[in-house]
C-alpha cells in the first residue's frame, strides 16, 4: 500500500491532490498556499535522491512548467509545477539533506510552496483514490 | 597450455578443446534470440530470490540493486568493502590456431605477440575507418589460444564481425601455417568480485597464493573444488577478480562468493563506480564513429605498430595520431547540477558549441558531479573552463584528468 493513503490524517484537511507526474499539492485555502511534493511511490522509483534543484522564490509558474528537478545517482527527473502561481518558499533543508525526499516524500521532504493564482486548478488534479490507480497503471 | 592440460585431467572444469567442433552451431545460436525477448543470465533466479529488481540492460534482465540497498550504499560498499557483480551477459570467446596471435593483431591494434602468457589487455576492435566497433580485454593464454571478453550489448555485430574475419583470415595465404577457430563459450558465468576485501576473501576459498597474481594477470584457481579462471581486474577502479564459470556450476560459485561481508551489486552501483574510474562504457563514450586516439586510448595501440599498417583500421588512426583528433575524451567536473549524457558542452560566454557529454553522475564517492564528454581539440587540457548546459542554464565545467577517483589495484 502506498502511504499515499495516510495523507488525510496528516494534514488535516488539506486533501492532497496528484499530478500524472506524481507530484502532489497540498492546498491551504486560507493563506492561499500549495505545498508541492513527490509521492512516495515517486520516491521509491527514483532510488536515493542526492541533489534537488529548485525554482527561485519569486518566480511566477504556469501549469506544467519546469520548477526544478530531483536526481538521484542514475537519473534526473524534471518537476513541474502542478499549479500556476508564485513561489512563496522552497525547502532550504534539501540542498544539505537531499535524502529528506526518500525519508519522508509527504512530510519533511516537500520542495517548495506555490501561491496558487487559480484554486479551481487544484481542484481538477487526481484525488487520493484516482492517484492510486493511476498508480496501478502500466507504465504509471 | 600446461595449466589447461592439467585442468582437463585434474577436474575436467576447464576451456574444453573438444568442444571447438561445436564452434560454427554455438556461435550461430545468439542470432536466433526472438527481438524484445529478454535473455537471461544463469543466475536470474538467484537475482530474483534476492530480491533484485531486475531491468532490462544489453538485451538482458539484470539486476539493478538489491532488495532496499539503494545504489549509494551500494556503491560505497564496493569501495569499502567487496561486492559481488553478475556480468554473465558478456560474450566471453575462445580464439584458437596457429596464427591467432597474427588474427587477433589485424583485428586490434594491440601488441600480442609481446604479450605474456596469461595476462591481459584492453583493446578495441575496429571498423575500416579506425571507429571502434568494441572495447574488449584479450587475454593471452598461450601463443595459439587467447580468452576474449566482449560487451553484451555488442554481441551481434562483434560475432558477425569475427566469424566474417576468420572466413576472409582462414581462406587466405596468411593462415598458411594453421587456421583461426572461434569458441563462443556460450551461457558461461562471468562474476566480479571487486572492492578492497576481495583477495581476502577469495583467498579463503584457495590455496593459490594471490599475492603472486598481480592486476592484468590471470590463472586457473582451484576454489572448493573447482578449477576456475580468475582474471584479476575489473571494472570500479578497485582491486578485484573476474571469474568465470561453466553454466551448471554458475549458482554453486555464485553462492560461494556471496557471504558476508560481500553484498550483491547491480548496474546502478557498476555505472557509478566505472565513471568514477574514467572507464568507458560502450554505446555512451564510444562508438564506430569514434577512433581509439579520440577516445584517449591511445595506450592500447602498440608502440610497435603504430607504423605497421596491419591492423584494420590503420589509415584512420594513423591520421589521428599523426594531425591530431579533432576531438578528445575528457573528463569534467560541474557544478551545480549533474550533468547527463547528450548535455551540450560550450566556450565559457558564448553559445559555441565544443561537444557534449557521453556519461556523466553525481559521484557518491567524491561527493562532485563528475562526468565525460568529448570537445574540439584544443579545449581538452587539464583545467580548462568550459560551461555545459543543464535544464537551459549554463554550468561551470571544469576539464579534470581522469580517474576522478584514485584506482586500487593491486601491482604486487
Amino acid at each position: 500500500m502506498f502511504s499515499v493513503l495516510r495523507q488525510v490524517s496528516r494534514t488535516g484537511s488539506f486533501r492532497p491532490r496528484y499530478t500524472e507526474a506524481h507530484e502532489a499539492i497540498s492546498f491551504d485555502d486560507s493563506s492561499k498556499l500549495g505545498t508541492v511534493y513527490i509521492t512516495d511511490y515517486a520516491q521509491s522509483s527514483l532510488g536515493d535522491v542526492v541533489f534537488v534543484e529548485l525554482a527561485k522564490v519569486g518566480e511566477k509558474v504556469e501549469k506544467g512548467d519546469n520548477i526544478g528537478a530531483v536526481e538521484s545517482v542514475k537519473a534526473a527527473s524534471d518537476i513541474y509545477a502542478p499549479v500556476s502561481g508564485v513561489v512563496k518558499e522552497i525547502n532550504e533543508a534539501l540542498n544539505s539533506q537531499p535524502g529528506l525526499l526518500n525519508k519522508s516524500p509527504e512530510d519533511k521532504g516537500w520542495l517548495c510552496k506555490i501561491e496558487v493564482s487559480d484554486p479551481s486548478e487544484v481542484e481538477s488534479l487526481m484525488t487520493e483514490e484516482q492517484y492510486v490507480e493511476h498508480c496501478k497503471c502500466p507504465g504509471a | 597450455m600446461i595449466a589447461l592440460r592439467t585442468l582437463r585431467t585434474r577436474s575436467g572444469l576447464g576451456f574444453r578443446a573438444s568442444s571447438l567442433r561445436c564452434t560454427q552451431f554455438t556461435a550461430k545460436r545468439g542470432y536466433a534470440a526472438a527481438a524484445g525477448e529478454l535473455k537471461k543470465t544463469g543466475l536470474y533466479e538467484f537475482h530474483v530470490k534476492r530480491g533484485a529488481k531486475m531491468v532490462p540492460f544489453a538485451g538482458y534482465s539484470m539486476p539493478l540493486q538489491y532488495g532496499d540497498v539503494g545504489q549509494v550504499a551500494a556503491h560505497n560498499h564496493v569501495r569499502s568493502s567487496v561486492g559481488l557483480f553478475d556480468v554473465g551477459h558478456m560474450v566471453q570467446s575462445i580464439f584458437r590456431g596457429a596464427t591467432v596471435t597474427q588474427f587477433l593483431e589485424w583485428l586490434t591494434p594491440s601488441s600480442l605477440s609481446s604479450l605474456a602468457p596469461y595476462s591481459s589487455t584492453l583493446s578495441v576492435l575496429l571498423n575500416d575507418r579506425g571507429g571502434i566497433i568494441d572495447d574488449t580485454v584479450i587475454t593471452k593464454h598461450a601463443e595459439d589460444s587467447f580468452y576474449v571478453v566482449t560487451n553484451a550489448g555488442r554481441r551481434d555485430r562483434d560475432l558477425a564481425w569475427f566469424n566474417e574475419k576468420l572466413e576472409e583470415w582462414n581462406s587466405s595465404e596468411r593462415s598458411a601455417s594453421g587456421k583461426v577457430e572461434l569458441e563462443v563459450l556460450e551461457d558461461w558465468g562471468l562474476l566480479a568480485l571487486q572492492g578492497p576485501e576481495a583477495a581476502e576473501y577469495l583467498q579463503s576459498l584457495t590455496s593459490f597464493d594471490l599475492k603472486g597474481l598481480t592486476f592484468g594477470r590471470s590463472a586457473f584457481l582451484p576454489i572448493e573444488g573447482f578449477n576456475l579462471h580468475v582474471a584479476r581486474g575489473g571494472y570500479t577502479g578497485e582491486d578485484g577478480f573476474e571469474i568465470s564459470v561453466p553454466p551448471k556450476h554458475t549458482e554453486e560459485v555464485a553462492q560461494l562468493l556471496a557471504r558476508h561481508p560481500v553484498q550483491l551489486t547491480g548496474l546502478g552501483a557498476r555505472d557509478s563506480l566505472r565513471l568514477e574510474a574514467g572507464m568507458c562504457l560502450y554505446g555512451q563514450d564510444l562508438d564506430e564513429d569514434t577512433t581509439p586516439v579520440e577516445a584517449g586510448l591511445t595506450w592500447v595501440i602498440g608502440k610497435d605498430r603504430r607504423d605497421s599498417a596491419d591492423f584494420i583500421g590503420f589509415e584512420g588512426v594513423k591520421k589521428h595520431l599523426k594531425d591530431g583528433p579533432p576531438r578528445r575524451r575528457v573528463g569534467l567536473i560541474v557544478e551545480g547540477a549533474p550533468a547527463r549524457q547528450g548535455a551540450t558542452i560550450y566556450k565559457p560566454g558564448t553559445k559555441e558549441p565544443l561537444g557534449s557529454v557521453t556519461s556523466g553522475i553525481p559521484s557518491p564517492t567524491l561527493m562532485k558531479n563528475i562526468a565525460m564528454g568529448y570537445v574540439q581539440s584544443g579545449w581538452h587540457k587539464k583545467g580548462t573552463e568550459l560551461e555545459v548546459e543543464v535544464r537551459k542554464q549554463m554550468r561551470k565545467a571544469v576539464v579534470t584528468p581522469m580517474p576522478f577517483v584514485r584506482t586500487n589495484y593491486y601491482r604486487g
